[in-house]
């Protein structure tokens, strides 16, 4: 984990509409096609459900929802980042998977104040390489249950 | 040095040797005279002591060296095991658990052992332990009992007094600080000789020649000189500090010797009927000791086996794929090969499963300290009679039986067993036997504990039932002996008059039957009044695998345990009832709630209605209710699956298990659903 830090942080870089996030690739599993997804009744509407991931049963997020986005169509596209913190391993509905980036550990700033209320919970901070801007999530932040305790 | 690598292995090994320990302790108890188990105990100590100085767990190795040298002074005879220094070498072990346990949460296993160890360390020096009546003791100056005389010994003795010798009993104490022991022993010997004949001495002249002896032994001596001269030429050897010289008084030893051959030989009369038994075990013992020689086990992480189950499911996933397009091509070496693989397949699932197999013994095992323990505590005696223990069951069963089955032995303990002395009036033998045993019967392991206590009253289980309002009086009649004894595992009832702090409030059973049923299992009661009771539980094999009946609900396929299902039926929508804003149908005489998981699931409807509903009846414990589904898929085996750690304890879901065309389908818990 640490021989990276204070040199370059090595991220997954997904979409989300108009907006690119990064997770970095410790935490990242693999990157699936989406696949069948069996809803599972009486969780938070952004538990889209789950799918068979190699024998293992994974619960489905979808980001879109989780963040106060509108749902999108699923398309060519579309990928299901399999991510996995601590015990919990859980897969995320996201537009595309673009791309594998290092980031320089100086160029992370905080969130700014501005961000949409919704997301700027889930923000570790925003870093920018060029012309893009890359917000890191938080996973932890994103995969608190407390919204699926107080689901029952 | 990290020592986190090896924390792992160093808990699993030191709890390996707690349990040993613990094991052996209680052999040692039936025969305290057998030094090969003391070695037993004495070997896994050390170990532990070891383990736990290199990986720096300072006051376990301290607890554990204490104890290593009660153990070697009991191993070379300087000390008599009795059941009180057990019990602290027990309370030790206790402690070490703790420690362990400690560890292993993540703890620093320190723990205030002081009291114990003082008290190991006075077993040591060969005082008791705990302050129990010092009559216990022979004599409170000489911690070595009085010599004892056999027959040959006597007949010396006695021909001695004839030619006008004199017996003697010489207790001699060496000073504490004497350095030489064995040389002053054969001093002592050698002044005797002089003067007369030594004829037996206790501890033996070899142990004490090897000076295997505290600082006191007794010789017995014959002599034509008087006490007095005795006494003058022994004290003479230098470093003695006391030296007692007692006449023999021949009449007593010999009419001792009678009483004792009396006794013997009905021991004798008794050990011949047991002889075949021990016989039978000591072949168990070697055997099993054989087999543990000759097996070749290595340690593997359950979750590796987890993991290479679930691969196994995706091949088992792909080769239904396979099969189908072999059939469907028609292509004869294909469809060969497909079989081939198919067989084997077969095969390697059951290797496994198996794999996955624990003996319960692993549960078994930590039960006859337990038993001890409370038979000690209520004062009643208990004889714990283990059969079966090598009965295999899946690895996440077995990590769910523990509890229940504690439950049930403290309850035929504290309930069911009697205390000796109404035993006694009933004329049963003192000591109770409480049988636990497992086996397997067809798809099911059975675990049943039989005790030969006072069996069941009905009478105060009605009484009982009726005043916590479990029941109604005119219920109570009409009610067999079995739905009777059912009733003690209702939540809030308990039969024993007083409340001991042993099976507690009667909130015991009710959870025993919860957990057991939430296993897919049942439990039932037989019992004879005054005879005893049999509680009786059936389990699973596996919870790995599991038979459901598959359902559609629009188009979303559901799984339901075989184990809840009373039957399924097709009803005309007319012959749906309202009651109180509940539907409900008549089944067999019966009204049953209807419970539509279209709505309990907010399943998106995309179907009409049709004219006949399809409903499953289930059941948890005596209440039932229909689950209206829109179709039957089939029966199936599927293989049980959690939903993973970030949903947890989703609504009457239990599980998920992926279907043959690899989708996921939920596994409904029948138990959440009703109320």
């Amino acid at each position: 984990m640490t021989e990276l830090q204070g040199t370059e942080l090595k991220v997954i870089v997904f979409q989300l509409k108009d907006k690119e996030y990064a997770i970095s690739v410790q935490q990242v599993r693999s990157i699936e096609k989406i696949q069948h997804i069996t809803r599972v009744p009486r969780t938070p509407n952004f538990v889209k459900g789950v799918i068979n991931l190699r024998g293992v049963v994974t619960p489905i997020i979808d980001l879109r929802t989780r963040f106060g986005l509108e749902e999108a169509a699923i398309s060519e596209n579309t990928r299901v980042i399999i991510v996995a913190l601590d015990e919990i391993e859980v897969g995320f509905i996201v537009d595309a998977a673009n791309d594998v980036v290092d980031i320089p550990t100086d160029a992370i700033e905080p969130a700014p104040e501005v961000m949409d209320t919704a997301q700027v919970d889930y923000i570790n901070g925003v870093a920018k390489i060029g012309k893009r801007l890359l917000i890191l999530l938080n996973l932890e932040k994103i995969l608190n249950n407390r919204q699926l305790k107080a689901a029952k | 040095m990290d020592m986190r690598q090896y924390l792992e292995v160093f808990i699993d090994e030191s709890k390996e040797h707690l349990q040993t320990i613990n094991e052996q302790l209680l052999e040692l108890e039936k025969s305290p005279e057998d030094v090969t188990i003391v070695n037993e105990i004495f070997r896994s100590a050390h170990t532990l002591k070891g383990m736990s100085a290199t990986m720096g767990f300072e006051d376990l190795a301290n607890l554990t060296h204490q104890m290593e040298n009660v153990l070697d002074a009991i191993r070379n005879h300087k000390i008599q095991v009795t059941p009180d220094i057990l019990d602290v070498v027990f309370h030790a072990v206790d402690d070490l658990e703790a420690m362990v346990n400690s560890i292993a949460e993540g703890g620093d296993g320190k723990r205030d052992v002081t009291e114990v160890v003082q008290q190991l360390k006075l077993i040591e020096q060969g005082k008791t332990p705990i302050a129990t009546e010092p009559t216990s003791r022979p004599s409170p100056s000489s911690p070595i009992h009085t010599q004892t005389y056999g027959d040959f010994e006597y007949n010396v003795l006695q021909q001695a007094k004839e030619q006008g010798f004199t017996s003697y009993e010489v207790h001699v104490k060496l000073r504490a600080d004497c350095l030489l022991k064995a040389a002053r022993v054969f001093m002592i010997f050698e002044t005797l000789e002089q003067v007369g004949e030594i004829i037996k001495s206790n501890p033996p002249a070899e142990l004490l020649e090897q000076e295997q002896f505290d600082t006191e032994f007794i010789i017995t001596v014959i002599s034509k000189e008087n006490k007095e001269d005795l006494y003058k030429r022994i004290i003479k050897v230098s470093e003695i500090e006391e030296v007692v010289v007692t006449p023999l008084d021949l009449e007593k030893i010999g009419m001792e010797l009678q009483r004792t051959e009396a006794s013997l030989t009905q021991a004798e009369e008794k050990s011949e009927k047991t002889e075949e038994q021990e016989k039978k075990e000591k072949e168990k013992a070697s055997t099993a000791r054989q087999t543990a020689a000759g097996n070749k086990t290595i340690r593997v992480n359950i979750e590796r086996l987890d993991i290479l189950m679930n691969l196994f499911e995706e091949l088992v996933i792909d080769r239904g794929r396979l099969e189908q397009i072999s059939r469907e091509l028609n292509h004869p070496e294909l469809q060969e090969t497909v079989e081939r693989m198919s067989r084997i397949s077969g095969d390697l699932q059951n290797i496994i499963l198996n794999m996955r197999m624990v003996p319960v013994e692993t549960v078994f095992n930590r039960f006859p300290r337990m038993v001890r323990q409370l038979a000690r505590d209520l004062g009643k005696k208990v004889n714990l009679e283990i059969i079966g223990a090598e009965t295999e069951l899946d690895r996440t069963v077995i990590d769910e039986i523990g509890d229940p089955l504690v439950h049930l032995l403290r309850n035929a303990i504290d309930h069911g067993i009697e205390t000796p002395d109404v035993r006694r009036a009933k004329g049963k033998p003192e000591e109770g036997t409480v049988k636990l045993k497992a086996y397997h019967s067809g798809n099911h392991v059975f675990i049943e504990i039989e005790d030969d206590g006072a069996g069941i009253n009905r009478e105060k289980v009605l009484k009982k039932a009726i005043s916590k309002g479990i029941i109604s009086e005119q219920n109570a009649a009409s009610l067999t002996d079995k739905q009777v004894y059912e009733l003690i595992f209702s939540s809030g009832f308990s039969t024993a008059d007083t409340i001991s702090d042993v099976s507690g409030r009667g909130v015991g059973l009710d959870v025993v039957k919860n957990t057991i049923e939430s296993l897919g299992g049942s439990v039932t009661i037989d019992s004879y009044e005054g005879v005893g009771s049999v509680f009786s539980i059936q389990l699973p094999l596996t919870l790995s695998i599991i038979s459901v009946m598959l359902v559609e609900i629009q188009n979303e396929k559901y799984a339901i345990p075989l184990s809840s299902i009373i039957e399924t039926a097709i009803v005309k929508k007319e012959d749906i009832l309202h009651a109180h804003n509940q539907k409900v149908i008549d089944f067999r005489g019966k009204v049953v709630p209807l419970l539509f998981l279209k709505d309990i699931f907010e399943i998106p409807v995309h179907k009409e209605e049709e004219e006949f509903v399809s409903v499953v009846i289930v059941r948890k414990g005596e209440k039932m209710a229909g689950l209206v589904v829109d179709s039957f898929i089939g029966q199936q085996e599927i293989v049980l699956k959690s939903l993973g750690n970030y949903l947890t304890n989703v609504f009457a879901i239990s599980g998920a298990t992926i279907l043959g065309d690899g989708q996921v389908a939920l596994i409904i818990d029948c138990n959440a659903l009703i109320k």
